[in-house]
């Protein structure tokens, strides 16, 4: 195998991971928002 | 300060492409290796933004330990989360790097085992974090920690103290690096360590609001018993 493609390998899976891990905060991000928008709407009291 | 994180997204943004086209273009092609070898400029600030992130999630868990302060927990977390991707990183392109040079993708040297295991302590410190709901996981995840941080010395200077496979450290070690290699490892370093304070800051803000948020839920099922809390 070309050892050029080892290098790409290098580079793209490094920013997978990077972009993998944003897209989980980004995830929870967008979570909290929902939970927050329930916990701001009133709800039934006795 | 919220406006200040678009403009230092996009000025890292800028950075990191810069560093890549150092990477790829103006940075010499090594003689042996040849351009397999530019995976350094990746491998190499990877490595040492994950340390400075555990050096970091170490003080952090220590001001915990002695203060009990909330704010050194958050950035113990963070630190650590954060260094654990950074530490995957290494521990992914250091085989693929290895596999063309060596000719094997792994093998049980000290650096290398040592790495893995560092990575190991992290990871169960993230999942302790994560599955124990006791109250003092905190205290218990800082002291895990500090034992994690005292492996990254370790793992820095074990081409000292053991024959390994692994080339000599470039800073501090026997090893010499052409100053136009330096350089650019040295901007690429930059880069990354401007994109994982970014990334720490996002995280810190995500984390401060979920403990707000958890907090919330809390009084609201003291308030209302009987409403729908998750």
């Amino acid at each position: 195998m070309n050892k050029t493609y080892y290098l790409l390998a290098a580079y793209a899976v490094t920013w997978i991971i990077h972009i993998a891990y944003l897209g989980t905060i980004v995830r929870r991000y967008q979570r909290l928002q929902g939970e927050i928008k329930d916990l701001k709407k009133p709800g039934p009291r006795s | 300060m919220k406006k200040a994180f678009p403009i230092l997204g996009v000025l890292t943004a800028i950075l990191l492409i810069y560093a890549l086209y150092q990477a790829l273009v103006v940075a010499p092609t090594e003689k042996t290796m040849g351009d397999v070898q530019r995976i350094f400029y990746y491998h190499v600030p990877s490595a040492w933004t994950a340390f400075i992130l555990f050096f970091i999630n170490f003080g952090a868990s220590v001001l915990y330990l002695i203060k009990r302060n909330p704010a050194a927990d958050i950035v113990a977390l963070v630190s650590a989360e954060v260094g654990v991707v950074f530490c995957t990183v290494v521990l992914i392109t250091g085989p693929i790097w290895a596999r063309p040079v060596w000719g094997i993708w792994w093998t049980w040297d000290m650096r290398l085992t040592s790495t893995l295991v560092l990575w190991l302590i992290y990871v169960s410190y993230l999942f302790l974090r994560r599955f124990s709901s006791s109250g003092e996981t905190p205290a218990l995840a800082a002291a895990l920690a500090v034992l994690g941080a005292l492996c990254v010395p370790f793992v820095y200077f074990s081409i000292w103290f053991f024959r390994t496979q692994h080339p000599q450290p470039v800073m501090g070690g026997g090893g010499s690096i052409d100053p136009r290699m330096l350089h650019v490892l040295l901007i690429n370093w930059l880069a990354f360590s401007c994109f994982a304070f970014l990334v720490c800051w996002s995280r810190y803000r995500l984390e401060s609001l979920q403990r707000e948020v958890d907090h919330a839920h809390a009084l609201q099922s003291l308030l209302d018993p009987r409403g729908s809390v998750r």
